[in-house]
Formats: C-alpha cells, structure tokens, sequence
C-alpha cells in the first residue's frame, strides 16, 4: 500500500492511544480513507494485517459505517441533509438543486470526475435548516440561491 | 405570563464577540480554576456534590449522573473508563456541536473533573463523524491542556494522571446507544450489548467498568462543583434541576438555542415569545419535544395530570414546562433538548415518512422486530406518500410499530416506533384521509419531505 509518509506516522501513532489494537480499526479507516479517497480490498487486508486482525473484521466495518466508501468518488463531496428539521425548510429542493448544476444522480460521480452528491441523514445543525457540508465545511442556512452560488464556487475552483 | 430570561452556564460564552476557543482565552476567563479547585478535595466529595445537584443525563434518557457514577464497580481490580458521547445525532439535537467547536476547553475541564472523582485514568470522547473540524478542535484543545498540565501525567502538581483521546465515529446512529458507542470504541460493528450483563458500569469497555456522560452533563459536572451540589440544585425546577439547552428548528420565526432552568420556562413561552411564534400566516400544528424519537405532540390536546395531593390539573400543549416529568406525564420526554416544531403547511404523514426512513437507515439490523419492523414502517409511509395510499394504512402502521418496542437488545425499537405509534394516535385522520388529500392540488410552495 502506498499511503503518504504523514499518514503512516499517524497510523502508527494512534494505535498506541487503545490497549487494544482493535480498536484502532475506526481511526486507521479515516486516516486511509483521507489518503486514498476511499476503503480497497487491499486497505482492508493491510489494517487487518496491521492490527493483527482477520480481514472480515475490518470488512464488517467498513460495511456498516455509512461514512467509510468502497470506491473512490469525485474530489469535492457534497452532502446534503435529508431529515426532518432540514426535509420542513427546504432540503430535498436544495439536493434536487445541487442535482440539476451539476447533472448527476446521487451517489455517482460527475462526468469531470469533480463532484459527489450525497443525500445524509441529520448534520446536527438543525437550527440553521437546510445545510449541507462541502467536503469538511459546513453551509447553513442553504436554499436554492444559495445552492446555485455554493456550486458556482465549486466549479470555478475546479476550473483552475 | 412573559417568558423568563435565559440563564446561560454552559452556553456563557457561545456566539460571545471576542471570545476563542484556544486555551489563553478560555484562561483569561478563569478557566480551569474549578479543575485546580477540584483535584484538592476528595474524589468522594465531588461524586456527593453531584449526587446532591440532582443533575440527569442530557443525552436523552434523564437518568440521574450520580446515580450513574455510584453504580461504578470500584472493586473490580480492572481501570474504570470515562467515555465522553459527543455522537450527537438525534434529528433536532444541535447543542454538543457550538460547545465542541467555540469552548471546547469547557468539555475538558468537565471531563478531567469527572475523571478524577471517579478515578479514572483514560478518557475517549466519542465524536461523530460528521464533526471533522469539531474532532481537530477537540484534538488541538487536549493538546494544549496537556501542554499546561492541565491533563496528562501527574496534573497540577498532584500524583493523579489522566489521559485523554478523541475517538471518530463514522455516521452510524446507534453509536449514540452507550453499548454500541462501547463496542464501536473496541473496533467493531456498534451492535448494543445486551443489558443485563453488560451494563457499562460494571461490564463496559474492555469488560471494565465504564461511564458514559453526554456532553453537556460533563459540562454541567464542572459547574457543580463549583458551586456545590447544593446550589446546583435549586437551579431549575424540584427533581429537574440545573439548566439545560434547547434546540428548537423547524417552523417558528427564531430556530436556535437556547439555555433556560429546567422546567422554568413552557412550551408555548419558548415558542411564541422566545422564538417569535409561527412563520407568517401559519400555525402551529404539532411538536416534538425531546428529539426526533419523542413522541409528537399536537397542538390542541389536553393533558389532564395528577397533582401530588391527588387533585388533577389540565394542561394544553402550550402549558407545559420545558422539563423531564411533565413532559414524560404527557406521554413524552424532554429527550435530547430538541424540539421540532411543524405548522399547518405540513401533511404530518410526508413528516412521518421522513423520519420513518431515517430510522430504516440507522437501525443496526441486529434484532430482527426493529430491523424488520423500521424497514416496513419505511416502506409503508413511502407507499403512502409516493404510490397508493389506503384508509387502513395507519392501523397497518400501527401494529408493526406495536410489535417493535420493549422487544429489543436497546432502546432504539422504542426510537423507531414511538414516532409512528405518536404520528398514527395524534393525527389518525389525516391518515386516514391520505388517499384523497394526497391528491388534491398542492400549495406552489408546498416542500416535498420525503
């Protein structure tokens, strides 16, 4: 596996934060998933190997975690929030906006290989309904406007 | 009568001009004294200080945090783990989110303070997954606590050590159930263990014993021990004391938070004058008090409830005090803090369907009467909505919801069917008259909720 020196460091470095190194597994996923994009067979077998593990125990993991992806995505993630408090101010509008700027189903990755759109379940954010998190960021208080504008941005940053 | 004002403890400094999330300003503003304060007494006085504040869990349950911390088995002979839910992930709970990220420090000074009561030398503070920036937060805090001695190896000058991590869920719901968030900590699927033998204060992680404290409640620890149990006490209203946040969203003119004394202010104060009433033109149709898992409420129902002296007392939804016992007296909780408010413009069966399929999606599939049953609910009120809808469909609903709770390991079947069985009990007639309504012309503005 060929993940970045930084990553490795902290790998290893975490690990020493549980007595048991199981319990490394969700840690060691991120920090792979944040290197690679996403969870391969082969990062299974390797954090298996790693943890002194069977490689179902990681693959259990990896399956039920809605966060951890088997295959890669585009570069920006777009995660729109679905449930009630967001659903009563407009949600589903602005999922069905960042849909149509972008042209893409959710859960595919736009022809360009730029954006994801995701459609989770509540951010916690509920006072500033609708939201949505782009990559790491949060946006609040998002309508349809403002989902035009946000992806705008993302398409200009993608152009450059 | 005008509601009160707020009285801000944990959410002092939220949204404060000026105010930091590094340890120099948190500092500057006497933080960390309580800590120095603390690890001078006996741990056995702060566990009596929190004993005597009457403070309950503000996670969802309400169970009272001394109680919790006396069932500690200290006997074991094993370590005792401290485990911090910072999961929040109940639909409508926004409060951990501003603490984690504007005073991150107060979390910790609360935690190293619960730690050294309870004589426990390892801290994990479980964080959503969806909180990446709140986990580097949270991460960088510790480290310049550690940096100032204020956690670590031999705090303050003392022999007493505690070491802190951050541990990062990965957007499953149920590691908000204490078990599952235990079992997800050990590096595997977040199954709840079954109760007993497996309550975390005796069996928890690492089959040692284990508490499990939400955010706010460790936040609370600090106050209490700064101003004694005692005091905390007469904060609030008799057996629901202190302070607590809430989170109100959805269709009132001012979402947000809000930190009030518990049962001091009610429902209709806190979203009329509070929250400035509803959105333009409309009205108030139904409310959720307590997180999307408490049972709806209904704008215009009674409540007739039994006063100490046998005497009864009738209270409208508007009446009731924003506390744990009157609102589980009205057949709901206070929950998690957060309370979604729907108005007239909603067809509480698309509400329903909403959150039916949340619940399909979070249940952990491990007893078969919630992943069954919340999956049928699901697919039930999709129908309803996005194909045929039948008159019986709310007795249909009904009865899958009824074979749900009290018969699973956790009490996420009690999550996933009290909102149906609420739905169905409170707004029988708009189930039964889906088939024609659904049909009838819709409002341009009408919002689509599933």
């Amino acid at each position: 596996m060929n993940f970045k020196q930084e990553t490795l460091q902290r790998i290893d470095e975490v690990i020493t934060h549980y007595p048991v190194k199981r319990s490394a597994t969700l840690p060691l996923l991120h920090l792979i998933q944040e290197d690679a994009g996403y969870i391969s067979d082969e990062a299974i077998e390797w954090v298996a190997q790693k943890l002194e593990l069977q490689p179902i125990n990681v693959f259990e993991v990896v399956t039920f975690y809605p966060m951890f992806r088997r295959k890669p995505i585009g570069r920006r993630h777009v995660k729109v929030c679905r449930t009630l408090s967001c659903a009563l101010m407009g949600g589903y509008k602005v999922c069905d906006e960042f849909k149509k700027e972008f042209g893409v189903e959710l859960n595919e990755v736009s022809a360009d290989g730029e954006v994801t759109i995701e459609f989770v379940e509540c951010l916690a954010s509920c006072g500033t309904a609708p939201v949505v998190m782009i990559d790491e960021e949060l946006h609040e208080k998002v309508d349809t406007a403002k989902a035009r504008a946000l992806a705008a941005k993302i398409k200009s940053e993608a152009k450059r | 009568m005008p509601a009160p004002s707020q009285r801000r403890l944990i959410f002092q400094h939220i949204d404060e001009p000026g105010y930091s999330n590094d340890l120099a300003c948190y500092v500057r503003n006497g933080g960390y004294e309580i800590l120095k304060k603390s690890v001078t007494r006996k741990p056995e006085e702060i566990i009596d200080e929190v004993k005597k504040s009457g403070l309950r869990g503000r996670g969802g349950a309400g169970f009272p945090c001394g109680v919790k911390w006396s069932l500690v088995d200290r006997k074991s002979g094993k370590p005792i783990y401290l485990v911090v839910n910072a999961d929040e992930s109940e639909p409508g709970t926004f409060k951990d989110r501003y603490i984690i990220h504007q005073d991150p420090h107060q979390l910790i000074e609360g935690i190293m303070i619960s730690c050294f009561a309870n004589n426990v030398k390892q801290a994990y503070i479980y964080i959503r997954g969806e909180f990446p920036i709140g986990a580097r937060i949270l991460e960088k805090a510790i480290a310049e606590a550690r940096a100032a001695n204020f956690v670590g190896p031999n705090i303050l000058g003392t022999h007493y050590s505690c070491e802190i991590y951050v541990h990062r869920g990965a957007g499953a719901y149920i590691c908000g159930e204490e078990t599952g968030l235990i079992e997800s900590i050990e590096g595997k699927r977040p199954y709840p263990r079954i109760k007993p033998p497996y309550f975390p204060a005796v069996l928890g992680l690492y089959q040692c014993p284990t508490i499990v404290n939400n955010v706010e409640t460790l936040c609370h620890v600090k106050h209490i021990s700064d101003m004694g149990g005692e005091a905390f006490s007469k904060i609030g209203t008799p057996n629901n004391t202190g302070t607590r946040i809430l989170c109100v969203s959805g269709h009132v003119q001012r979402p947000g938070y809000y930190e009030y004394e518990v049962g001091k202010i009610t429902l209709g104060q806190l979203l009329n004058e509070v929250c400035g009433g509803p959105l333009p033109g409309r009205t108030f149709k139904g409310v959720i008090p307590g997180g999307s898992s408490a049972k709806v409420l209904r704008f215009g129902e009674i409540f007739t409830l039994k006063n100490k002296d046998g005497s009864t007392r009738t209270l409208t939804v508007e009446d009731i005090p924003m506390d744990f016992d009157t609102l589980a007296a009205c057949g709901t909780m206070g929950g998690s803090g957060g309370v979604i408010v729907m108005d007239d413009s909603v067809n509480m069966v698309d509400a329903l369907a909403n959150l039916n399929a949340f619940y399909a999606h979070e249940s952990c599939g491990q007893c078969t009467p919630c992943r069954e049953g919340s999956l049928w609910m699901k697919k039930i009120t999709a129908r309803m909505v996005h194909g045929d809808a039948r008159a019986e469909d709310g007795a249909l609903l009904n009865s899958v919801a009824n074979q749900i709770a009290g018969r699973t390991i956790c009490a996420m079947g009690e999550a996933c069917s009290w909102p149906t069985m609420s739905f169905v009990a409170k707004f029988g007639d708009e189930f039964k008259a889906y088939p024609e309504t659904k049909n009838a012309p819709k409002s341009t503005d009408a919002l689509e909720l599933v």
